[in-house]
């Protein structure tokens, strides 16, 4: 009742006074291999100069193949992620069966594009596993413009990971030497030390980014786990080995 | 050199101030300074005063500076613009020698703090230096903090600076009358690290500066918390990864001709020697 | 006090005058008229607290906060309670607008009667509170009608200690130390120091002595602040809140401060 019915005079200065967004710091990435895909974000969670906890992820699995990464209004991302897992349990009880990843994209495009006039103030990243086997990555605007990509970083230190990303997986900028050629899909192995390298480089030059990180790797089905076993404190979550298999890495960062 | 600065007064130069209001009102940014966020003590102990700082420099949320000095000069810690802290500082020691040389004593605290609160109070708080500035001389020790409106504040313990709250924290649960030396170094370099750890603008390594009335001991990266970790991966290009569009290979030495002043002597020397005496 | 009674129900407004510094007669009116409109949303708090503060610790949870309701920068109101218990698991704790508190209030002794009366031998715990109040402040920010409030939640059931903080704009977030309003710049460097990686090792008395400690330092340092607290503690035996507690502050040092500046005497 009260405030539906009330006239655009009354409405007037609460539109001015309250504003419904904050920014709460933090960097995610996202990095497509041919046969898996790694997914992080640091775990700090801040407003201003404070950091108001240092642990608070960023990362969620959604299903056993597709991991979404959300950073911006925290307050608007996890209530996204609360929305988007219910829409997949909803199509679980449906189809009895999780939702394909290209089909998690589109749902989430949807989502996003419904609350076009009141946004959530999130840039969300998609990663995982598709039907055919390959890695993928989907980044999103807070309003539903999406792509497929091989990465993608967001978030407040997007500016310094994403032309780090550009040289590194692209190889921007690098001429191949004689006689070569670049290869269009990094080992798994590579792509984690990359990964890693980001967040503690973006840690040294980014006041917001730091307390820890945190990864996760999805595994397309049948794929073994070459290139992971050099890590330590690498851990599985997903129960069974068939199928595609999900992996969680942590990792301390920096606390200043 | 242009004559009509022989004529120009000395101090700030406005010149160009329409220039930029004109440039800013057509959307023009104005260039940003860059801002020390900034955790900055000083503690008064039984003998002196004990200063301290982080080392971090901003520019808005970017780090640009990961073990910048702001113990500006060895009495003296600045927060807020870096260059107006810096000149600021380096403006008011030099005419503090020139004092000291004039009256034939030594300088004291109060002159340096009252030099720099007109100073300041006089751009109104357009000279964004933040100030602690602390010291002992022939009357004792002083500790001041100076704000850039050209306020100024005495009290026994004092902190500056987006992590000012975290380090007066540290001091208010602390401090207390006559503490020994490494007593006062141990409390100062907790408010520090309280602000290298708790507050953004401020954070890597604690500077810490001991003044008593014999000596100033500056203990540059007292504590080192903050140490880069080494990569994962060495990030070395390949010899003839950059591009180019085109070669062009250019000897520099385009003539070469040796003239001998002594031994096989030619009659131009001994001409260029016979103009030169007369 | 403001003895100007055209400035009444217009409390100082730290946007404009942060220091207190304009004389009375020409203070800086505030930009909206509180109570020009008959019903409106809340769009900025009136009678408020200031911080609490919470940790864990060995046996559970400790929370405090001083007993100050402040109209702007009058201190109004001496002795309200802003921890409130909520069933049998978990206290509340609330800064910011204070009839939006009461409001919550009412809320979740509604919600607890509704739970108790499905008898069905479940209680609400902690984590459930947080998620109920979560969702309401969500739910209201979205409305653009706010719960004005930073809320601490914190208790423990089930062997488990719970921590969490959420505001009027629906931000949450978990921590093994958790302080609001000017708390989170003055206590938390403290509090992270004792408690942040010892969660499990600090003992009730190390919890007290810790809290007591940051109290003293806020009521010394945040102007809107009182040396009159509440603590709570939750831990497997139950909700305990104690009545008021003050500290015991210092200022001698005052004595031998001289001016601000070249003054001896």
């Amino acid at each position: 009742m009260s405030h539906y019915t009330r006239t655009q005079s009354q409405q007037h200065p609460t539109q001015r006074q309250f504003n419904p967004y904050t920014e709460n710091g933090g960097t995610i990435l996202a990095i497509a291999g041919a046969d898996f895909s790694v997914i992080a974000g640091d775990t700090r969670q801040s407003e201003g100069y404070s950091i108001q906890t240092r642990y608070a992820p960023k990362v969620f699995k959604l299903t056993d193949k597709a991991v979404l990464a959300v950073n911006g209004f925290a307050a608007d991302g996890n209530m996204f992620v609360k929305k988007v897992k219910q829409r997949l349990e909803w199509y679980r009880h449906a189809h009895s069966k999780d939702m394909p990843l290209r089909s998690i994209a589109r749902l989430i495009q949807t989502m996003l594009y419904a609350q076009r006039f009141f946004p959530y103030y999130v840039y969300n990243i998609l990663g995982g596993i598709e039907e055919d086997g390959t890695g993928a990555v989907y980044s999103f605007d807070p309003v539903g413009s999406y792509e497929r990509e091989a990465c993608r970083a967001a978030g407040s230190a997007q500016s310094l990971v994403q032309p780090f990303l550009d040289n590194q997986i692209y190889f921007k900028n690098q001429t191949p030497v004689l006689g070569t050629s670049h290869p269009t899909h990094l080992p798994l192995r590579h792509v984690v030390q990359l990964v890693i390298d980001s967040f503690t480089s973006a840690t040294e030059r980014h006041i917001e980014v730091g307390d820890g990180v945190e990864l996760y790797i999805i595994l397309a089905r049948g794929r073994g786990t070459q290139g992971l076993d050099s890590f330590k404190d690498v851990q599985e979550l997903t129960p069974h080995a068939e199928g595609e298999r999900l992996f969680v890495l942590r990792r301390e960062l920096k606390k200043d | 050199m242009d004559s009509s600065n022989i004529y120009k007064k000395s101090g700030f130069d406005f010149s160009n101030q329409i220039r930029n209001n004109f440039l800013a009102a057509k959307g023009v940014p104005v260039p940003k300074a860059t801002s020390t966020g900034t955790t900055i003590v000083g503690c008064l102990f039984k003998d002196g005063i004990v200063l301290g700082a982080d080392t971090r420099a901003t520019a808005g949320e970017i780090i640009a500076d990961k073990n910048c000095e702001k113990v500006v000069n060895p009495s003296c810690c600045g927060a807020g613009t870096a260059a107006d802290t810096e000149f600021t500082t380096a403006l008011i020691s030099s005419n503090l020698e020139l004092h000291s040389l004039s009256t034939g004593r030594k300088p004291r605290v109060v002159t340096a703090m009252t030099m720099l609160k007109q100073m300041l109070f006089q751009y109104q708080g357009h000279i964004g230096a933040a100030l602690v500035l602390g010291g002992v001389d022939v009357t004792g020790p002083h500790l001041f903090t100076i704000h850039p409106h050209g306020s100024t504040d005495k009290l026994p313990y004092v902190t500056m600076g987006s992590g000012s709250l975290a380090a007066m924290a540290v001091f208010e649960a602390g401090w207390k009358a006559g503490m020994e030396r490494q007593e006062a170094i141990d409390l100062v370099s907790a408010a520090i690290s309280a602000g290298i750890f708790n507050d953004l603008g401020s954070g890597s390594n604690v500077d810490v500066c001991v003044i008593t009335k014999e000596r100033t001991d500056m203990l540059r990266n007292y504590i080192k918390p903050n140490e880069r970790v080494t990569k994962e991966r060495h990030y070395k290009f390949t010899r003839g990864t950059t591009a180019y569009q085109s070669e062009n290979i250019r000897k520099y030495i385009v003539d070469e001709s040796i003239t001998y002043l002594t031994g096989s002597a030619t009659t131009a020397t001994t001409a260029e020697e016979a103009m030169d005496v007369s | 006090m403001d003895h100007f009674p055209t400035n009444w129900g217009k409390p100082r407004d730290e946007a404009v005058d942060v220091y207190s510094t304009y004389p009375l007669h020409s203070r800086p009116r505030n930009q909206v008229d509180t109570f020009a409109e008959g019903v409106q949303h809340t769009q900025q708090p009136i009678v408020t607290g200031t911080s609490v503060l919470a940790i864990k610790y060995k046996d559970g949870v400790m929370m405090a906060a001083d007993t100050l309701a402040s109209y702007g920068s009058l201190a109004r109101f001496k002795d309200i309670s802003r921890l409130h218990p909520v069933g049998d698991y978990t206290v509340i704790g609330a800064g910011g607008d204070m009839s939006d508190f009461q409001h919550i209030q009412g809320i979740l002794d509604d919600l607890i009667v509704e739970e108790f009366n499905e008898a069905d031998g479940n209680a609400l715990g902690p984590s459930e509170i947080f998620e109920v109040m979560s969702q309401v402040m969500y739910a209201r920010r979205s409305k653009f009608n706010p719960l004005w409030n930073s809320l601490l939640i914190g208790g423990f059931k089930d062997g488990k200690s719970f921590l969490a903080y959420v505001d009027l704009l629906g931000t949450t977030y978990q921590s093994p130390s958790i302080a609001t309003g000017y708390g989170a710049y003055i206590a938390i460097p403290l509090l992270r120091k004792v408690v942040d990686g010892r969660e499990k090792d600090v003992t009730e008395e190390q919890a007290r002595h810790i809290l007591e400690e940051c109290m003293k330092v806020l009521y010394y340092r945040d102007a809107r602040s009182l040396n009159k607290y509440q603590i709570a503690k939750i831990t497997k035996d139950g909700i305990e809140i104690t009545d008021g507690l003050s500290s015991k502050t210092e200022w001698a040092f005052a004595e031998s401060i001289r001016g601000y500046g070249a003054q001896n005497q």
